[in-house]
């Protein structure tokens, strides 16, 4: 009954419920979209790791890109006994080169840094989410290259079949991957010999290999940093990965909520004054209902549950139109990496929670003291207002 | 009658004393919002609103991360029209924790001092630092963000350059101009060539970019195009372009950040814009017997439209002065929160029209629906309705 004493005086002031509940839908969507892309931007960086996965790159060295592997230390590593053998008893390792180069946008000619990755035999079997969709793998010892989806998508001469020019020479595009929106999707990979050629390089930039078992990390790192001729440090891929999205999530997590919160006063000063309005207009109401033998507590339930309800409508609408966001890709540079990085908005159970919660607090906050006036008026004079 | 109109004006808002602090104070957080973000986009652009329109920077073709050969110096000397040369090494090294980030440059200290008059060095300090291997300049920003102080030793871990390195820090440089970035570090990029020399001489004699000063800003174009074209097929290619498409290029980089903080900088005002159009219905719903008695007694409908408009105007300007007011502290406070992070972080002349043009609209706008409103009422209608 109280529920629907609530949900018929929001009816009553159709205008100023919509305005209300919009502002509400405002704010809420920018609450979720920012926790949306946070998410969205973790899990394709934490998915571009294999569990069982190492990443090797020289101590002090944040990224791949600045890191520097000489030869005879991807060998020593090449012969760790935690490795996994593939077939033929060949150790997984793929001794990577990891670089930047500058293409430019198809749209608006505006330029980025793409990592390119070379990678030796073992690259693809380390990394089985990644499939090619169109075209073929490229061949060993040639001038081929095959790009993930975001980067076919989004760079010039970056399609099926095109060419591009970079380190004085053609390379052709002859596939492209999916690599199930993880990180590597933002990158182009080829022969990593043919690369370090091109670049004039003679060390590696990465080793990265599969744990024979994945419990055996500890005991690998120790071998690793027990060896004076390597100034390396060992990480599981999962968590290298993971660390490269730190400072990019922050920035947008502290932004976002910090937005949230300043328009969230907005919203609240909104549900406020609606609800005081609601308030004076209904006082002859009020007395009445309190007259017919209603308790305070029952009055002040019944204004909470409408300031409840009008915020439950602004959060389902801003919930509603930023799930819309998840058709959305954003591809930005991750400053960690300095390299160009394609993430989308996720929307999880926990976020859609979070953000009715958030919007229920809006409303909690902004009905509170109108719904405390109505309880405490005085009976007698709020039957005589008319 | 016009005293009479702001009379009423100032009555009527008065009158819901309650409602209408509320209304103005969500416009002052608005607007305050709207500002800061504004300075917040504006921040991203300093780097190439600083550049000079005579200087260009020459890169590796590939990307940034290709360094040149040092040799390149003398020929790009001789290309025609270049008047001045000078070359840096980003460093990239950690002070303490990554969080701690500022902009660190190997530089060759005189000709880049030369190249760079907007850092402003004392004489006996510009001394001290040119005869220190080891020494370094820092900005006042980062000095006063860290307690730099002339003498003191600081290490960064390199992380492109391995190692811990020590520096002393030999002066303090100001800003020639309130844009100036002043948390920058420079040291010697002799002292970098030297220590790589010992340690990993594949890497020494190696220069990020170089700047090159054009003799004449109206020919930069055929210079970089001229400087290219020497080195066109070589081993290491380069790519030259003014210092300000250097700058922009860094921010199209991260340009999808700039455009949602826009995006959401004009959220607000609609989410403000909602609350001032509800207050402002209300309010003349409240009023519509007040609006038909004075129509009754000969007011025309413009003089009712004007009454309404007032007050939202009242409320919408005066929240939004405040807020613009509001502004410059709260700005001064988040740059000195965010410390080196922002190089440059200061509310400019066009974030406040802005501001300004916003709440004037807002005011407007809420008022839009309640004017036409009340011009169509019928007296009789009006005289009946009770609120």
């Amino acid at each position: 009954m109280l529920l629907s004493y609530s949900l018929r005086n929001l009816w009553a002031r159709r205008l100023s419920t919509a305005l209300t509940a919009g502002g509400m839908a405002l704010v809420v969507f920018v609450f979720a979209a920012v926790l949306m892309l946070e998410q969205g931007l973790r899990e394709t960086l934490v998915d571009t790791g294999q569990p069982d996965n190492v990443v090797v790159i020289r101590k002090g060295s944040e990224t791949e890109v600045q890191s520097i592997v000489e030869r005879s230390q991807a060998a020593l590593i090449e012969s760790l006994p935690e490795v996994a053998r593939g077939a033929g008893a060949t150790p997984l390792v793929s001794k990577e080169t990891v670089v930047l180069i500058t293409l430019s946008k198809r749209t608006g000619d505006k330029p980025a840094n793409v990592i390119i990755r070379g990678v030796g035999a073992a690259g693809i079997p380390l990394r089985p989410q990644l499939k090619i969709t169109d075209g073929r793998m490229f061949r060993a010892g040639s001038g081929e290259i095959v790009v993930g989806s975001s980067i076919a998508r989004r760079f010039q001469g970056m399609g099926l079949g095109e060419a591009v020019r970079f380190g004085g020479r053609e390379w052709r595009v002859v596939g492209v991957f999916d690599a199930g929106r993880s990180g590597f999707d933002s990158e182009i990979w080829g022969d990593v010999e043919q690369l370090l050629q091109t670049f004039r390089r003679n060390a590696f930039s990465s080793v990265v290999f599969r744990l024979a078992d994945a419990a055996q990390f500890a005991e690998a790192r120790r071998r690793l940093d027990g060896d004076p001729r390597l100034t390396l440090e060992a990480k599981p891929e999962r968590s290298f990965y993971a660390d490269q999205s730190a400072m990019l999530a922050n920035f947008i997590r502290i932004l976002g909520l910090s937005l949230s919160v300043i328009f969230s006063v907005g919203a609240v000063i909104g549900a406020t004054i609606t609800m005081y309005a609601a308030v004076a207009s209904r006082t002859a109401e009020i007395g009445t209902l309190r007259a017919l033998g209603f308790r305070r507590s029952t009055v002040l339930l019944a204004f909470l549950v409408e300031s409840l309800l009008l915020s439950l409508l602004g959060g389902l609408v801003g919930l509603a139109a930023a799930s819309l966001m998840q058709r959305v890709t954003i591809s930005t540079m991750n400053w960690q990496s300095f390299a160009e990085l394609a993430f989308s908005f996720r929307l999880t159970p926990e976020i859609a929670t979070e953000t009715l919660l958030f919007a229920l607090a809006m409303g909690l906050v902004g009905g509170f003291l109108p719904a405390a006036r109505a309880a405490r008026l005085n009976i007698v004079s709020a039957l005589r207002e008319s | 009658m016009l005293r009479g109109l702001l009379r009423l004006i100032l009555r009527s808002a008065w009158q819901h004393r309650l409602r209408s602090g509320l209304t103005v104070l969500g416009m002052v957080v608005a607007i305050l919002a709207f500002g800061l973000l504004g300075t917040v986009v504006d921040a991203w652009y300093a780097g190439a609103e600083g550049a000079a329109a005579n200087r260009l920077i020459t890169r590796s073709a590939i990307s940034l991360v290709f360094p040149l050969p040092l040799t390149y110096r003398e020929r790009i000397r001789a290309v025609e029209g270049v008047r001045g040369l000078s070359w840096a090494n980003w460093f990239g090294g950690i002070y303490k924790e990554p969080k701690n980030f500022f902009a660190q440059f190997a530089v060759d200290a005189e000709s880049y001092l030369r190249l760079y008059p907007e850092f402003v060095v004392g004489e006996a300090p510009m001394r001290d630092f040119l005869r220190d291997r080891k020494g370094c300049l820092v900005g006042r920003k980062l000095a006063d963000t860290h307690g730099f102080r002339v003498g003191d030793t600081l290490t960064l871990k390199g992380t492109i350059y391995p190692g811990n390195w020590d520096f002393v820090v030999r002066g303090i440089y100001d800003g020639a101009r309130k844009g100036t970035d002043q948390s920058q570090m420079f040291f010697h990029w002799d002292y970098l060539n030297e220590v790589l020399r010992q340690r990993l001489p594949g890497r020494a004699d190696n220069v990020g970019v170089f700047i090159v000063d054009v003799e004449d800003a109206g020919r930069v174009a055929a210079v970089s195009q001229a400087i290219d074209r020497e080195f066109a097929n070589s081993r290491a290619e380069t790519l030259t372009e003014t210092e300000k498409a250097f700058a922009l290029g860094f921010v199209a980089m991260t340009e999808a950040i700039v455009v949602a903080i826009r995006i959401v900088s004009y959220l607000v005002i609609f989410i403000i814009l909602a609350v001032m159009a509800n207050t402002m219905a209300m309010s003349a719903r409240e009023r519509t017997a007040e609006y038909a008695t004075l129509r009754a007694l000969g007011f025309a409908p413009a003089f009712v439209a004007a009454l309404i408009c007032g007050e939202s105007l009242l409320l919408a300007l005066g929240g939004g002065l405040a807020g613009i007011l509001l502004t410059f502290p709260v700005a001064a406070a988040f740059a000195a929160r965010m410390g080196t992070l922002f190089p440059v972080f200061n509310v400019s002349g066009a974030t406040v029209l802005l501001q300004f043009g916003c709440a004037l609209t807002v005011g407007i706008a809420a008022a839009l629906l309640p004017m036409r409103r009340v011009t169509r009422l019928s007296v009789v209608d009006g005289l009946r309705a009770v609120a």
